[in-house]
């Protein structure tokens, strides 16, 4: 066997880690039993939709996936689907569009913001979507998957089987081996459209109380906030739920939108750019109070797939996402706080995002989501400024004994992480001794 | 699919395979035979199935034939990249390199020509390497451009029985074969990008056809570049 290797600098999505790399690309489940075996520290690598360093592993290996990518199975009358762990989420939704059943489609219960990524990836940092208070998170709707440890071992992990290393690899970041091939199961939606309602929202409290009132009769939800408004005015922007239905008068499904063909100048995201946009988005509504429509899922979930490598906007310095969750009892004080310290700092950008999780646990240790208000943020990155800001928010997220997503992570403290994990010591026990990121050396190294 | 392990190949069986087409997969590898006849299985192929062969085994080509019937749409995509300077100090290499890319696809299609009927077409992969000989890599041109001119008398043998003959140049592809080059660089193509325009061809072209097509144009200068320019040249 000649597993493919290059060597090469790696970035992950945020564009402000790059490092060197070996590359390698196998090709069979075998070869990948091989890779893993290699010559360590290894790392699983999948489209490298994580914005940080936890899909990273300067000076060392990666082992891409992206030759992993055949289904094994898909079960009609169970909705289940078996795969390999290359496969994207993207792959199996254009799969099941053309899976029609008698009552509708099979769809992935779980979803994040994009489906440019792996199933691996997605068991890796058990991710999450829109409706985490309905179905919790990927790992949830996990049947089995296969590992393969740097002991030359394939292990079938499954809540019945090997149940704590399928725990420890739910939300696992990579380390405790290469999941090879998974079991997803999913559920039935009457249609692949969507009923979308969206709600122009005064402020914070305003937001608190259309998300209580949405509650019912709606499964996803998040809320675009204007990152730039202050005082009374912060926490506005728009509320958008939405649920699956049958419904006709749909806009077309438009495929391969606009691209950013190479890193934008730096002035393309600057202080009077990132106003415009927001005046603008925030006018989505024109002057109306509320607005439904019917859309097909993919504009809906994906809003940002639609543009290619939207990540090199942010030019050759890339950018930092935050994402945060704070508790339940803590959420609205908290938030309340982290809004105008990002507004006063003026270096807030396109994207920033409320949404609330609930307590649906998830089985995996080091899990992100947890009971409360969750709030993701872009910041181009203007160095020591930036990470400045960024503690500060850290300090505010900690106080409420909150924690912050690896998947997006790149620069927090030992101590916050440590705090993020409860099961972390546990943790550490599963841990493959060949496995090891940037991430895991910058953080959980130190204790 | 001869060569159906070929990450070309197998691109192309997907786009079939969600059409709902019966698929016949002969390659080498029997277990990643196995895994990609299961793949294609999910993605809506009707019957799917495999034939273990090696293409250097030319006297083995007559069960094979017989087992894929007379196919709509025929991809042939096997091929190996020869180390040119290896090739140049030892005959071995030379006539193994000659025989898989050029000897073996004649002898296959020759076998298969009998068996095409009215409204069939083939696909032949071959290279934009074998528009012109150069220093770097004569050897494997010599076979792709031999089999270009092989297709191009098949090509003529079968128009005026209403099938058609694809000649297929693929510039650089990022698959399996190729892992060796370095890949950056805007002239390299996914394999999903070329199965796209093999598809394409199989349904209406006829003749060489070059993906992604800016290729046709790169071709157009190189092999009009005259001799005692081109000589200057490392390429
Ligand atoms: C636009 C955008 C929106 C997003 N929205 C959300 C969201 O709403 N919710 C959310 O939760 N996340 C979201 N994310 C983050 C993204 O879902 C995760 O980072 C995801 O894990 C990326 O998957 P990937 O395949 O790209 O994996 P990578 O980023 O390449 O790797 C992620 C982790 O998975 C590990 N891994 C990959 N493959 C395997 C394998 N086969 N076996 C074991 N470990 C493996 C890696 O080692 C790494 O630790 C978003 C990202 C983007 C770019």
């Amino acid at each position: 066997m000649v597993i493919a290797r290059r060597a090469e600098q790696v970035l992950s999505w945020g564009r402000c880690h790059r490092f060197d790399h070996v590359r390698l690309i196998p090709g069979t489940i075998d070869e990948a039993r091989e890779a893993v075996r290699g010559e360590g520290p290894v790392l699983p690598f999948g489209l490298g939709r994580s914005y940080g360093d936890s899909c990273l592993n300067d000076n060392a290996v990666l082992i891409d996936t992206q030759r992993l990518d055949h289904f094994v199975s898909f079960d009609e009358a169970k909705g289940e689907i078996v795969c390999e762990a290359g496969v994207s989420l993207d792959a199996i939704l254009a799969l099941l569009a053309t899976k029609p059943q008698t009552d509708g489609y099979w769809f992935l219960p779980v979803v994040p913001g994009t489906k440019f990524v792996t199933v691996g990836g997605a068991i890796a940092n058990d991710v999450h979507g829109k409706n985490h208070e309905v179905e919790g998170t990927f790992g949830r709707h996990v049947n089995w998957f296969d590992l393969a440890r740097s002991d030359g071992q394939l292990l079938r992990c499954s809540p019945e089987e090997n149940a704590e290393l399928f725990a420890a690899t739910i939300g696992g970041l990579g380390l405790t081996g290469l999941v090879t091939r998974a079991s997803i199961r999913l559920m039935k939606v009457p249609s692949l459209m969507l009923e979308v309602e969206d709600i122009r929202i005064r402020n914070l409290d305003h937001y608190f109380e259309v998300a209580e009132e949405s509650r019912s009769g709606w499964t996803h939800h998040a809320a675009w906030v204007d990152v730039l408004a202050e005082g009374k005015a912060a926490g506005r922007g728009i509320y958008t739920r939405s649920r699956f239905t049958t419904c006709e008068n749909s806009k077309e499904a438009k495929s391969g939108g606009p691209r950013v063909p190479v890193e934008a100048p730096s002035w393309a995201i600057s202080h009077p750019t990132i106003k415009l946009f927001n005046a603008v988005y925030g006018r989505k509504l024109f002057g109306e109070m509320r607005r439904t429509e019917c859309t097909p899922y993919g504009p809906v979930f994906f809003p940002l797939d639609g543009v290619s490598d939207w990540n090199k906007m942010y030019g050759r310095g890339g950018f930092y996402q935050y994402q945060c969750v704070v508790p339940k009892d803590l959420a609205r004080e908290s938030t309340a706080a982290l809004l105008p310290t990002i507004a006063e700092d003026r270096q807030g950008s396109f994207l920033t995002v409320l949404k609330e999780f609930g307590d649906i646990t998830s089985p995996g240790m080091l899990s992100f989501p947890m009971p409360g208000t969750t709030l993701a943020v872009d910041f181009p990155n203007r160095g020591e400024r930036t990470l400045e800001l960024l503690d500060r928010l850290d300090a505010i997220t900690l106080d409420a004994g909150g924690r912050v997503y690896a998947a997006k992570d790149g620069r927090a403290s030992a101590e916050m992480l440590v705090q993020g994990f409860p099961k972390l010591e546990t943790f550490r026990r599963y841990v493959d001794p060949a496995f090891s990121s940037t991430f895991w050396r910058r953080s959980a190294g130190t204790r | 699919m001869f060569g159906a392990t070929s990450a070309i190949a197998e691109q192309v069986a997907r786009l079939y395979a969600a059409k709902g087409a019966r698929i016949f997969l002969a390659g080498r590898q029997r277990e990643r035979l196995d895994t990609i006849a299961q793949d294609l299985q999910v993605r809506g192929a009707s019957a799917v199935s495999t034939y273990g062969v090696d293409f250097d085994d030319v006297a083995a080509f007559g069960p094979m034939v017989e087992a894929c019937g007379s196919p709509d749409r025929t991809l042939i995509a096997y091929g190996t990249l020869p180390d040119q300077q290896g090739a140049e100090g030892s005959a071995d290499l030379t006539a193994k390199a000659l025989l898989t890319n050029f000897t073996s696809p004649a002898v296959l299609l020759n076998l298969l020509a009998d068996r095409l009927h009215s409204g069939a077409a083939v696909a032949v992969i071959t290279s934009v390497a074998g528009e012109r000989g150069r220093q770097s890599n004569y050897v494997y041109g010599a076979a792709k451009g031999g089999l270009s001119r092989f297709l191009e008398g098949l090509r003529h043998r079968l128009a005026p029985k209403g099938i058609r003959v694809i000649d297929v140049r693929p510039g650089f592809v990022d698959t399996p074969m190729t892992d060796g080059m370095d890949k950056k660089g805007p002239l390299w193509a996914k394999p999903e990008r070329v199965a796209r325009d093999i598809e394409k061809a199989l349904e209406r072209r006829d003749g060489p056809i070059h993906t992604p097509w800016f290729w046709w144009g790169i071709m157009a200068i190189i092999t009009r570049v005259p001799a005692r320019i081109f000589h200057k040249t490392k390429l």
